[in-house]
């Protein structure tokens, strides 16, 4: 490495240089600028940022399928299974609570708030559970094309959850292990202001679809 | 730096370029570990019989089927057979799968992989995010339980799978004219300016290095990012990431040659006999 003092010559330039030719020069220091800072990882906390955002993006997308499908779904058991009144409502409501719990992309670090959107899908992963062990009560609901058709798709899309959570927590854990480890600390303190986001907990049940699938 | 005032002025310099070299340095020493998942077999072919459950003449009768169909369509259509699950459930297993084998082409994801696991008597339809339109959930379980299902409690493993690909193929060719019609729609457009945009960033970058080689040249001291002969030191850029598991790079193993980067998002269905 040079030992000269490197400042002054380049203010010598910047004096007898052609305006074109300093412009050209701040144009190549800059460049090389960004890809210094690229290699210290300064650009690596966005990425992983927007990858995790993207990633809880597809996580809502696919609770809010699972949520289009019900209607539906309790309307074609409704015409079978009148009398399970209590469950039905059990799955509408925990439907309308899940639904209204939705985390915008720049609070997913705020716990509570996560705790409850997983409450609430949790909530209405149990009620779904417990229409689809009712639903096996009945022979004619079991055969009737309507039903198996909204069957195979909440299986789908319940599968489709599970895909988008298992991305979802291992986009936040490259975030989080960038956000607290060297040299992303630095960057996250210094310049991002990034605080490590939420993930999901494995609590007893909620991280696997509810068993819909009925001997087929 | 908020305490760097209180530094010489000499020390600050060869500190930051210190660092300045350090940063530099280190761009060219990260890059990004790929997962490998040892257990999951190769993609040699069309059909994988991992489980040795066709006879040399159905596999050649099924990869041909399947060559059509992606000659036609560029869908890719992929049957797997394995021997065992392990510990993951068949829905884990076929999106990992998938994924390692990135079918279908990077921009469209059109691939769809009908996977087979005899011990476990499971098998599941893993569609790509391409086709999830086309081949939908119900559809796929559909194929599974009326064409597949009925072959494989007989124990014609062949029969099954050949049904069950000749379903998805019909299943994926009324989509396919769709396609034809409105191909803006689906394929990511690459931006026209592009190409004009790195012409004139190269001519940029060959400019300053004519005029810096006329400035050296008229007044004398050598500079700090230049050789002692005069040739430029070249940095190379980042690695790029983000084509992970397209063709060849993810799998590592195998031909590997026609997994075009697809990915699928757990779509289609799965079923037993």
């Amino acid at each position: 490495m040079s030992t000269m003092p490197l400042v002054p010559v380049g203010m010598r330039y910047a004096r007898t240089m052609p305006r074109i030719v300093r412009v050209l020069l701040m144009t190549a220091v800059l460049g090389l600028l960004g890809t210094a800072l690229a290699g210290c990882g300064y650009n690596t906390i966005p990425t992983l940022d927007e990858r995790a955002k993207g990633a809880w993006g597809e996580v809502q997308n696919q609770y809010q399928r699972r949520a289009d499908l019900i209607p539906n779904l309790v309307e074609t058991v409704k015409g079978f299974a009148q009398q399970e009144r209590e469950v039905l409502t059990q799955v509408i409501e925990a439907r309308a609570k899940a639904t209204q719990v939705k985390i915008d992309a720049s609070t997913l670090n705020d716990p509570a708030r996560f705790k409850e959107f997983q409450d609430a899908q949790a909530g209405l992963s149990g009620a779904l559970g417990r229409l689809m062990v009712v639903a096996e009560r009945y022979p004619d609901l079991k055969s009737n094309q309507n039903f198996l058709a909204l069957q195979s798709q909440l299986e789908g899309t319940e599968n489709r959850i599970t895909v988008a959570r298992r991305d979802y927590i291992e986009a936040v854990r490259a975030y989080n292990t960038e956000v607290r480890t060297f040299p992303g600390v630095i960057w996250a303190k210094l310049f991002w202001g990034a605080q490590p986001m939420e993930t999901f907990t494995a609590t007893a049940g909620s991280d696997r679809p509810p068993n819909v699938r009925f001997g087929s | 730096m908020p305490d760097g005032s209180a530094l010489p002025a000499g020390f600050q310099q060869r500190l930051r370029l210190l660092l300045g070299a350090l940063c530099l340095g280190l761009t060219f020493l990260m890059t990004e570990a790929q997962a490998t998942d040892p257990a999951l077999p190769a993609l040699s072919g069309r059909v994988v019989d991992a489980a040795r459950l066709l006879d040399p003449a159905a596999i050649r009768r099924i990869s041909d089927k399947l060559a059509a169909h992606e000659m036609a369509t560029s869908d890719q259509v992929v049957v797997a057979t394995v021997p065992k699950l392990g510990d993951l459930t068949i829905e884990d297993y076929g999106n990992r799968l998938y994924r390692r084998w990135a079918l279908g082409t990077k921009d469209r994801n059109n691939g769809a992989l009908l996977l087979i696991a005899p011990t476990e008597r499971k098998m599941r339809i893993e569609v790509g995010y391409g086709l999830e339109g086309a081949l939908t959930d119900a559809l796929a379980k559909t194929i599974i339980t009326t064409a597949i299902a009925p072959k494989f409690r007989t124990g014609d493993f062949a029969g099954g799978i050949e049904a069950g690909v000749d379903a998805i193929i019909d299943v994926l060719k009324g989509d396919a004219e769709q396609w034809q019609r409105r191909p803006q729609l689906r394929s990511d457009g690459d931006n026209p300016l592009a190409p004009a945009i790195i012409v004139l960033f190269i001519l940029l970058i060959g400019l300053i290095m004519v005029v810096q080689s006329r400035q050296t040249g008229r007044s004398g001291p050598a500079r700090y990012h230049r050789t002692r002969d005069g040739r430029w030191i070249m940095l190379p850029g980042a690695p790029s990431g983000g084509w992970s598991g397209g063709s060849g790079s993810g799998s590592g193993s195998g031909s590997g040659s026609w997994g075009g980067g697809g990915s699928s998002g757990g779509g289609g269905a799965s079923g037993d006999w």
